[in-house]
């Protein structure tokens, strides 16, 4: 039992990873219908700018605040040079998809280019000690870390959609774009602050990954960003509390899986996990059929 | 107050309007009527900045604003009422309405709103509901209240006639004229032209893409071929 208990407690972490990840997915699928395929690398740039961050010696919010930064800038410059020109002619959106796949490429061999193809160690900025829990179960301080401000961004994001101006009229263009328009809104704008956000939130994803498991290489957005695009699929695409849910669910199969099962067939259940729920429920699970987009 | 001169435009290959001329004057309802397809919906989509003309020119008190951006043209006086409502179904009545004012600041748009739910006292019975659970009627009263609240000058309504009951068009259609009387100009598309003449002042007749009739909506109503046409007599 306190070996279920524990993995729950792993798994959560793991899965607040892939949330994060899963939420830019979503988000900009929901405002352009676009899946990003660049957004696993975005996040491996905040884990690099995490990294030199924390070697030049600055303070922890700081770093998080970079981490959150650059990637956000990352994110506003690709949609700006590589998605608007494609939007402004009304390419198909196979075109826009087929360049996601190549800024993905881009971002990946740039990385390689600048820090070399080889893992380099996160510096330990933690005691991964873990403190005992009733019933054995143990948590860290990078994991009790994680949870918190995972638990801190996807609140603040669900109020900002919820509550503000900006937030308002992102679920006014996800729901009807042409429509938005017509009530003033700037659409290029709107994309802009989506694009911010999902970064941003990548990036804090990322430099918590370097701290839990403290490696880091050009590649490595690779697979969490394939998991996080499953998660939000998985969730419903272009739904907010999906992609939290399903990143959870993601990172708590895997975790389970590798503990009980075998760390060989972790992806192999992790993707299973993703066929059986479509072949339920299609949409996702909080995905609803029945809206049609325009 | 709005010209338009010698606009065409395209969709793709397809020349849907042919050099179309014609101006709305303050404080004037104005109706564009013609069948399904004559290129109605595409004039206000082209005045909206939705899209834009392969030749000719909109002007907005002599500025030209053909080029500008849909927000930038909300943002100099004209707001549109699609075809079909578009009200957005998830969201609340009162947040479709606030939408509605997404470009004015602070509390300016809270006289708009207790006007548009004195005009639509249904809308306040349900403003917390989401729009997509309204009745048609009431989607239209949403989008028509959802037009005003960014309080334009010009304002042009695409069909608000669609898919209403008569009663409710009546009503809808008085609305629309006390809106005009409170000083919006109205520029009005629509199929029901019977209704669109009784309301408005000047009238144009538009077929595949170009105007083939105007005139006051008196003469228009008198006219042999408008009443053979559009009107059914």
């Amino acid at each position: 039992m306190s070996q279920f208990l524990q993995q729950i407690v792993n798994g959560l972490s793991l899965g607040s990873i892939y949330a994060l990840i899963a939420l830019g997915y979503t988000m900009v699928y929901g405002i352009i219908r676009l899946i990003n395929f660049a957004h696993g690398d975005i996040y491996m740039v905040g884990a690099f700018v995490g990294y030199f961050a924390f070697r030049a010696g600055l303070p922890l919010p700081l770093v998080f605040f970079l981490a959150m930064a650059v990637p956000a800038l990352f994110g506003l410059t690709i949609e700006f040079f590589a998605y608007r020109p494609l939007r402004k002619r009304n390419a198909p959106r196979i075109a826009a998809l087929i360049t996601a796949i190549g800024m993905s490429l881009f971002l990946e061999n740039l990385g390689i280019l600048i820090f070399s193809p080889d893992p380099r160690p996160f510096p330990r900025v933690f005691t991964n000690e873990p403190i005992y829990f009733a019933g054995g179960v143990t948590i860290s301080i990078p994991q009790i870390l994680t949870l918190a401000f995972t638990s801190v961004l996807m609140i603040s994001l669900t109020l900002f959609i919820r509550f503000t101006r900006t937030g308002k009229a992102m679920r006014a263009v996800s729901q009807d774009a042409e429509a938005a328009q017509l009530m003033g809104v700037n659409i290029d704008r709107i994309i802009s602050v989506t694009f911010v956000i999902g970064s941003a939130l990548a990036g804090a994803a990322g430099v918590m990954v370097g701290i839990l498991i403290p490696r880091i290489e050009p590649l490595m957005g690779i697979m969490p960003g394939l998991k996080a695009f499953v998660a939000a699929v998985i969730g419903g695409i272009g739904v907010i509390p999906g992609a939290m849910l399903g990143g959870m669910l993601m990172g708590m199969a895997e975790t389970l899986v590798t503990a009980f099962i075998s760390s060989t067939w972790r992806d192999a259940i992790a993707f299973g996990l993703l066929i059986v729920i479509l072949l339920i429920k299609p949409s996702g699970i909080f995905g609803s059929s029945s809206r049609t987009k325009v | 107050m709005l010209t338009v001169e010698n606009l065409h435009v395209y969709y793709g290959a397809i020349h849907a309007i042919q050099g179309i001329s014609f101006s709305v004057r303050q404080g004037e309802i104005v109706t564009l009527i013609g069948a399904n397809g004559a290129g109605k919906s595409t004039i206000l989509k082209t005045i909206s900045g939705l899209l834009q003309p392969r030749e000719g020119k909109i002007l907005l008190e002599g500025e030209e604003i053909s080029t500008l951006a849909p927000h930038q043209i909300v943002a100099r006086g004209i707001s549109q009422v699609p075809e079909g409502r578009r009200v957005f179904p998830e969201l609340s009545v009162l947040e479709n309405l606030e939408l509605g004012a997404y470009q004015r600041k602070g509390k300016e748009h809270l006289k708009e709103l207790e006007w548009v739910f004195e005009l639509f006292p249904r809308l306040e019975e349900r403003k917390n509901q989401p729009a997509g659970t309204l009745s048609g009627g009431e989607q239209q009263m949403l989008a028509i209240g959802r037009g005003l609240m960014a309080k334009p000058r010009l304002l042009l309504l695409d069909e608000p006639s669609m898919g209403l009951a008569p009663l409710l068009v009546k009503e809808i259609f008085a609305i629309i004229q006390e809106i005009n009387a409170a000083g919006t100009t109205i520029l009005l598309v629509e199929q029901n032209a019977h209704m669109a003449l009784s309301i408005a002042q000047t009238g144009y007749v538009l077929e595949t893409g170009e105007i083939v009739l105007s005139g006051s909506a008196a003469e228009l109503v008198r006219n042999e071929e408008v009443r053979k046409a559009y009107l059914g007599l």
